[in-house]
């Protein structure tokens, strides 16, 4: 049966067959076969993704991560939290119901590089932004079975000691504004300062930061000390800003309703 | 090691070691107040005991005999007890890293202990530092012999070898201190992507050059497989890790893509890594060890002709199959998908046609453990593909995606495949380098056989189990049409299986370490 079923394409074999026969004593056809067969996959499906519009959404609401939430989204990639968190709800309806609207390509669009994920081992994370207060984060971080005594999420109370190093702040900012994420001069050159000012509300230096970041920034003193800026501060202002990014989400969610 | 070097050789290798050693030390003062800093201490470290080893040697006698007459095969024999070595770290970090799931406090009150900054240990250890040597080594093998030819250079085998385990160590020591890129597969940071580039090319000059060497018209299947294992993987290791480091005097760095197009290009790394890395690779080892071992022909040459090509052009498409339901363009998931169906064709094909090779030879595989390590990847091989292909379909994902399920499929893959592969070149390859009539022990060969296939049995029903579970809790609904459990409920049902998982794989791990008999 399988002979019968082969029989149309054997002049197709045949032909294949031969011209192989010569290509396999030729160690550069070989190589141009095997890299011009691999390439076309990937030209096909990711050139496109950079070219056409409706690949990411317009959200003209849409801002940036201020330095101090930055750092603590190169810490949450330091400590690999992205291997058991998703930052990715899918179009499905028990996903929509349980964390919230799903995602949009827009929200991650500042995101080098992005953190969608491919496990949960805990719950998604896109939508985590003001679901619990900053203590509850604290303290959660700091031991997390202390609030959910099932929990097998690693410890991360040294975050509350460590000091948050914010002189490379200003080269990362000015790597991502290569990158295309629009942050101001002004942005990079004061990027040490602002960090701190996000974490201190009385200090001076909290004008400046709101007045680059905006009045919604979060200003406050995130780990519940504020003379003192650690990675605990960088880690939860980044938590906290999780899905808030813009408003598009919860506005697409609303007409749908109507 | 170094007895078949001349002397000029010899020096080469110490000025080599010494500029090593002078980059290593450029890194420890640029980057002193970053981790960057320690890696540097790590390289000069490196290149000082190969340093020592090589400037001990430096006044032994000149070799004596003909060189040209034989193959070179010092550095394949390395390259197998450095791969069972990163097996040994690789899968007992792994066992570690399963029961951490179970018992979260089985570890140091450190920061470098937990789940996030141990996991990536246990993937880079076992694919790249077990699977990555084994290729190696077992490329420097298979080339000479179906080239039947020496390779062209002593240094270069070496420089590839070690060169590709400096790599390793960096990237595994990098993690423990919190280096990352967060692309899974690709964590290293920047410097040790681009020293990684250095030495692929390397490998394929010194692949190419013993091609041209060869004293074969025909360039023998097996060889075509490594070849796109090493060209595929330049590429896309290249394309994947193009990002813009904060300073050069640190280790922090930013992907070039964002968002959406970031998650696509790493997709398209990251399953082609499975593609091109741990299956073209690893079907090339195949191709030439049980054909070898079952003294019978390849069943078909055509059918090996035709999978060669299949997954070469099929396998690049289907990465975006990760992202189902997600914000990437619904053309791109679909693609995928149907690209991840027709995969199972050449897949299958090259599977049936490493049984359809044991036909005849089934005495063998009962008598043999080490025929029947490979015979059982072949299956493995299949089942596996046969998973992947149907995880690639869209509903099914949307229960596997993000569970256990998804775990339990690469684990299938990677310790029913490739590991039982690996396990298989090794026990047929080992008596012939050390020349040696048969392994040590054939009883603890048939103890590893049996102990290998329990564990992999055992970890993937338990992922199974658990992944499934895990899916369709998330999705029950009462009947007044609310979601019925807590994200925590499903977390404290996995708590049976994550145990299961971690006995499974601590059946698969302990007597690799105690294997007797290389030598």
């Amino acid at each position: 049966m399988f002979r019968t079923l082969l029989k149309p394409f054997e002049r197709f074999f045949d032909f294949h067959a031969r011209t192989h026969y010569r290509a396999e004593r030729h160690s550069m056809a070989l190589t141009v076969g095997i890299i011009l067969a691999a390439g076309v996959g990937g030209i096909v499906e990711i050139a496109p993704l950079f070219t056409i519009d409706e690949t990411v959404e317009a959200a003209p609401d849409m801002r940036v991560y201020t330095p101090l939430e930055q750092a603590g989204r190169d810490i949450y990639i330091r400590e690999g939290c992205y291997a058991c968190h998703s930052q990715m709800i899918r179009t499905l309806r028990d996903e929509v119901e349980r964390y919230g609207p799903y995602s949009l390509a827009v929200e991650s669009q500042y995101d080098h590089p992005m953190l969608w994920g491919s496990k949960r081992t805990g719950p998604d994370l896109a939508r985590l932004g003001n679901k619990y207060s900053d203590d509850w984060q604290v303290r959660h971080l700091v031991n997390p079975r202390d609030l959910v005594p099932e929990s097998v999420m690693p410890q991360y109370a040294f975050l509350l000691t460590e000091r948050l190093e914010v002189e490379s702040l200003s080269d990362r900012l000015a790597a991502l504004r290569t990158l295309g994420v629009p942050y101001s001069d002004e942005m990079i050159a004061n990027a040490a300062d602002d960090a701190l000012g996000q974490a201190s509300p009385d200090s001076d230096k909290a004008e400046g930061a709101l007045e680059r970041y905006g009045d919604a920034t979060n200003i406050r003193s995130f780990d519940g000390d504020a003379g003192r800026l650690t990675e605990m501060d960088a880690l939860v202002a980044y938590l906290q800003i999780l899905g808030g990014l813009t408003d598009l989400p919860a506005r697409i969610e609303t007409a749908a309703e109507e | 090691m170094m007895a078949q070097l001349t002397r000029a050789e010899r020096r080469t290798v110490l000025m080599i070691l010494a500029i090593a050693a002078l980059v290593g030390l450029l890194m420890a003062v640029a980057g002193k107040d970053d981790p960057m800093g320690v890696h540097g201490w790590i390289v000069i470290a490196f290149a000082g005991v190969l340093f020592f080893i090589a400037g001990n040697a430096i006044y032994d006698p000149e070799p004596t005999e003909d060189r040209s007459i034989s193959y070179y095969d010092d550095p394949t024999k390395v390259g197998i007890v450095l791969s069972l070595c990163w097996a040994v770290v690789g899968m007992g970090v792994g066992v570690w890293v399963a029961s951490m799931l179970a018992w979260p406090d089985l570890r140091f009150d450190a920061a470098w202990s937990s789940f996030g900054r141990m996991r990536p240990v246990h993937t880079s250890g076992v694919i790249f530092g077990f699977g990555g040597n084994a290729l190696i080594a077992t490329s420097f093998h298979i080339m000479q012999r179906t080239s039947r030819a020496r390779m062209p250079g002593q240094i270069t085998p070496w420089f590839v070898l070690l060169g590709f385990n400096l790599f390793c160590v960096i990237a595994a020591s990098g993690y423990l201190m919190g280096i990352t890129q967060s692309k899974e597969y690709a964590e290293p940071e920047w410097y040790a992507d681009i020293w990684l580039v250095v030495v692929w090319v390397v490998y394929f000059i010194l692949y190419i050059r013993t091609l041209a060497r060869r004293n074969e018209p025909h360039i023998y299947v097996a060889n075509w497989y490594y070849m796109a294992f090493i060209l595929v993987v330049a590429v896309l290791h290249i394309v994947n890790n193009l990002a813009v480091p904060a300073s050069f005097a640190a280790a922090k760095s930013y992907s070039a893509f964002a968002g959406v197009q970031d998650a696509m290009t790493q997709w398209w790394y990251g399953h082609n890594a499975v593609a091109f890395f741990l299956t073209s690779g690893f079907l090339g080892m195949l191709y030439y060890f049980l054909p070898k071992r079952a003294e019978r022909p390849i069943y078909s040459y055509r059918l090996s002709i035709l999978s060669f090509w299949g997954i070469t052009f099929f396998y690049i498409w289907v990465g975006s199959h990760h992202l189902h339901y997600t914000a990437l363009p619904h053309w791109v998931q679909t693609l995928g998908m149907t690209f991840s169906i027709m995969l199972l064709v050449p897949s299958w094909a090259s599977a049936g046609n490493a049984l359809m090779t044991l036909n005849g030879a089934w005495r063998k595989v009962r008598d043999d453990a080490t025929l029947r390590f490979m015979m059982v990847a072949a299956v493995f091989y299949g089942l596996s593909t046969f998973e992947g292909s149907f995880l690639a379909i869209r509903p099914v994902n949307a229960l596997s995606h993000y569970t256990d399920w998804t775990v339990g499929h690469v684990h299938a893959g990677a310790m029913g495949w490739v590991a039982l592969i690996v396990f298989g070149s090794i026990y047929a390859l080992t008596p012939v380098l050390w020349r040696r009539e048969t392994m040590y022990s054939w009883k603890a060969v048939e103890w590893h056989f049996w102990l290998a296939v329990s564990g992999v049995v055992i970890y993937v029903f338990a992922m199974w189990n658990s992944g499934i579970i895990q899916g369709l809790m998330w999705r029950t609904y009462t009947e007044s049409g609310t979601l019925k459990y807590s994200f925590l409920d499903s977390l404290v049902a996995m708590h049976p299986y994550y145990i299961a998982r971690a006995f499974g794989g601590c059946c698969s791990w302990p007597e690799r370490s105690s294997r007797s008999g290389t030598s």
